[in-house]
């Protein structure tokens, strides 16, 4: 489903509309587009804004983290501090009588992890598999896009072919599959998505590409006697790697969402902490049935929050490159 | 309907066989690459070497590589998927025959909800344009679809289920009710079933109305902007119904397409809402079979719902082609 919600979420002005291309250097033009982008929309800011504030959070993490992620608190005799509420909830006293001081902010797991740490560590593994998996869908995409837009005949055949065959398989249970037959790693979402969702990526370039390939100034550089390659990835790349980065955007959200659904789905590694794990161990470990909002909200709130970003940026570039959507 | 279009029709057809078959062949060599013996959950220990070739024989896997490929071509053919490992004396296809339904069910009545809801809410979106209204409800909705599906349903899981104990919190109905359906017919008449349907079609259905309501939105705004609806206006038919009559109408057609598409992703995105509502399908037969090893079963389901989709691109390409004439054209052009 999210594949062709991804399709649809930056497709609403491809059919219509071509996208605008700028004149003068290659390097300029792609400054001023990325500059529009977030001068013009407020919500794209936002989006760079989150990106940044999770990216600090990331980083920092052990500094952030008040305990550690992984390994349960104990208290004073020993014993694990098994299903803590956090302090703000917690009836005053119990702490002392149960031999610890609760000082955790959201409260710990059933076996005394500590959930407000595990919330901090998580956000390394969303911004790694977003931001990693998003960048190989976007230069897998952009290349397969401008292979088959120009050269065109069978290298297009092939690799639409290709696209047609990744369109037909499903996604969450290719990445599933693909989790289970490999070693638990966050790196397996990243290659079941770099191996899928290219296609989407690829056919809106390729088709902007063969109106691209038409004009005046790849006519010229093939009279100047310029390589294929070089007429490619000097002259056609640059103008439509503005699309690239609108579909790198979304991806971004979707890698987001898809790592935490395989997670949650109890395929991802169990050492490192994701929002996606921590949810399913609250589920496992019957924390619905508890009502332990406190376990459940967080990670979902960071989740939808990351997602959200990389829409709002996605929709940034959709307006400049697809004036035409603008005014709705 | 001219012979250009029924060309390109078959010409698609065609294609999807084609594509089925790289993804049936890529499926098969997908699961040879599984870290164990296939058979690994499957034998115990203390078998003996010769009792442990006879299981292979009996599965087959005993025979050189490009002999199982082909066997395993003509069963699809015959739809016969094997037996499963883990449940005793079943095929494989006994269980997708069972879970299949279930996943029908629960796909089609929250497309159902969503595109209603999708829709109407496009419509009312694109006559605010611009109110305070109109911005809440399209925040709304990429919030919607921006939350993870799992976590929108262990929140109204643990609400409605836990805290008010209004509805049943998985499955499709306790044991005892269960037994006392024979056919398909007796559940669906059941009010129990409907009961523990709420709260998982609501669930997806929240996620799935976004697609189709910004879709109608956006169509809505470019239609208003044709000469046609200006025509209307000005001939002086009331604002609704150059709305619903005119604009709706015309805007509604890519929203179809994208509903036939939706039937097909939405049941193989549904494994991660089976498996939070424990709902008995396809996506949880396939998430536990490939958790239990239990690979005939897994490389089933995985077949099964790469079957609707690609089924269901197809219908979606010839419904754009019918509706749209210009692709018509274009098919036509490519074919002659």
């Amino acid at each position: 489903m999210q594949q062709e919600s991804m399709a649809r979420e930056g497709q609403s002005g491809k059919a219509k509309t071509t996208a605008r291309f700028r004149q003068g250097s290659a390097i300029r033009q792609l400054w001023e587009t990325n500059l529009e982008v977030f001068q013009r929309d407020k919500m794209a800011l936002f989006g760079l804004f989150i990106f940044a504030v999770f990216a600090v959070v990331a980083i920092l993490a052990p500094q952030i983290a008040p305990n550690d992620p992984l390994n349960p608190l104990k208290n004073n005799e020993g014993d694990w501090i098994k299903d803590a509420m956090p302090y703000w909830l917690a009836e005053p006293g119990e702490d002392e009588a149960e031999g610890y001081t609760n000082t955790f902010l959201l409260g710990t797991t059933n076996i005394g992890r500590d959930i407000f740490s595990q919330l901090i560590h998580g956000s390394r593994s969303a911004l790694l598999v977003g931001f990693s998996a998003a960048a190989a869908v976007a230069v897998i995409g952009t290349v397969i896009g401008l292979l088959a837009g120009y050269y065109g005949g069978w290298v297009d055949t092939i690799l639409m072919r290709a696209a047609d065959v990744a369109f037909g398989i499903p996604f969450i249970p290719f990445i599933i599959v693909i989790s289970a037959f490999f070693d638990p790693s966050i790196w397996n979402v990243v290659i079941a998505m770099a191996l899928l969702l290219w296609r989407d990526t690829g056919r809106v370039i390729r088709s902007q590409v063969l109106v691209i390939k038409e004009q005046a100034f790849v006519s010229a550089a093939h009279v100047s006697g310029a390589s294929d390659l070089r007429i490619i990835f000097v002259y056609i790349a640059p103008s439509i790697l503005p699309l690239s980065f609108l579909y790198g955007s979304f991806a971004i959200a979707w890698a987001i969402l898809t790592e935490a659904s395989v997670s949650f789905l109890g395929f991802s590694d169990p050492e490192t902490i994701s929002w996606g794990y921590m949810l399913q161990d609250a589920f496992n470990s019957l924390a619905l049935s508890r009502e332990a909002f406190y376990w459940i909200v967080p990670p979902g709130l960071c989740i939808m929050l990351t997602v959200m970003a990389g829409f709002f940026i996605g929709r940034g570039y959709e307006e400049v490159l697809f004036p035409r959507l603008r005014r709705m | 309907m001219n012979r250009g279009v029924v060309y390109y029709i078959l010409g698609r057809f065609l294609q999807s066989v084609m594509v089925l078959w790289i993804i049936v062949t890529l499926l098969f060599l997908l699961f040879r690459l599984a870290p164990s013996n296939p058979l690994a959950s499957y034998i115990d220990t203390t078998f003996t070497k010769q009792q442990e070739a006879a299981l292979l024989a009996r599965f087959g896997l005993d025979k050189p590589l490009g002999e199982q490929y082909i066997i395993y071509l003509f069963n699809l053919l015959k739809l016969d998927l094997g037996e499963t490992f883990s449940y005793s004396g079943k095929s494989v296809m006994d269980i997708l025959r069972a879970d299949l339904p279930n996943t029908i069910y629960l796909t089609l009545s929250s497309l159902l909800l969503a595109y209603l809801v999708g829709v109407l809410g496009g419509i009312a979106m694109a006559a605010l344009r611009g109110s305070l209204l109109e911005r809440v409800g399209t925040t709304f909705t990429l919030m919607t679809r921006a939350a993870p599906q799992f976590w929108v349903g262990m929140l109204l899981l643990t609400f409605f289920a836990f805290q008010l104990k209004l509805l049943p919190s998985s499955g499709i109905g306790p044991p005892m009710v269960r037994y006392r359906w024979e056919t398909e017919w007796d559940k669906l008449m059941s009010p129990v079933f409907w009961r523990h349907m709420i709260l998982p079609t609501f669930t997806l259905a929240l996620y799935l109305h976004g697609l189709p309501l910004l879709l109608m939105r956006s169509n809505m705004l470019e239609v208003l902007d044709q000469d046609y609806v200006t025509m209307s206006r000005l001939a002086g038919y009331s604002e609704w119904r150059v709305m619903i009559q005119t604009a709706a109408r015309n805007a509604m057609l890519p929203v179809l397409t994208a509903l036939t598409l939706g039937i097909g992703y939405s049941i193989g995105g549904n494994v991660v809402i089976e498996h939070v509502f424990s709902w008995p399908g396809l996506g949880r037969t396939l998430v536990r079979a490939v958790q239990q090893a239990d690979y005939p079963l897994a490389q089933g389901a995985f077949f099964f719902i790469a079957l609707i989709i690609v089924f269901m691109n197809f219908i979606a390409d010839i419904l754009y082609s019918l509706l749209d004439p210009r692709v018509g054209a274009t098919a036509q052009a490519q074919v002659s």
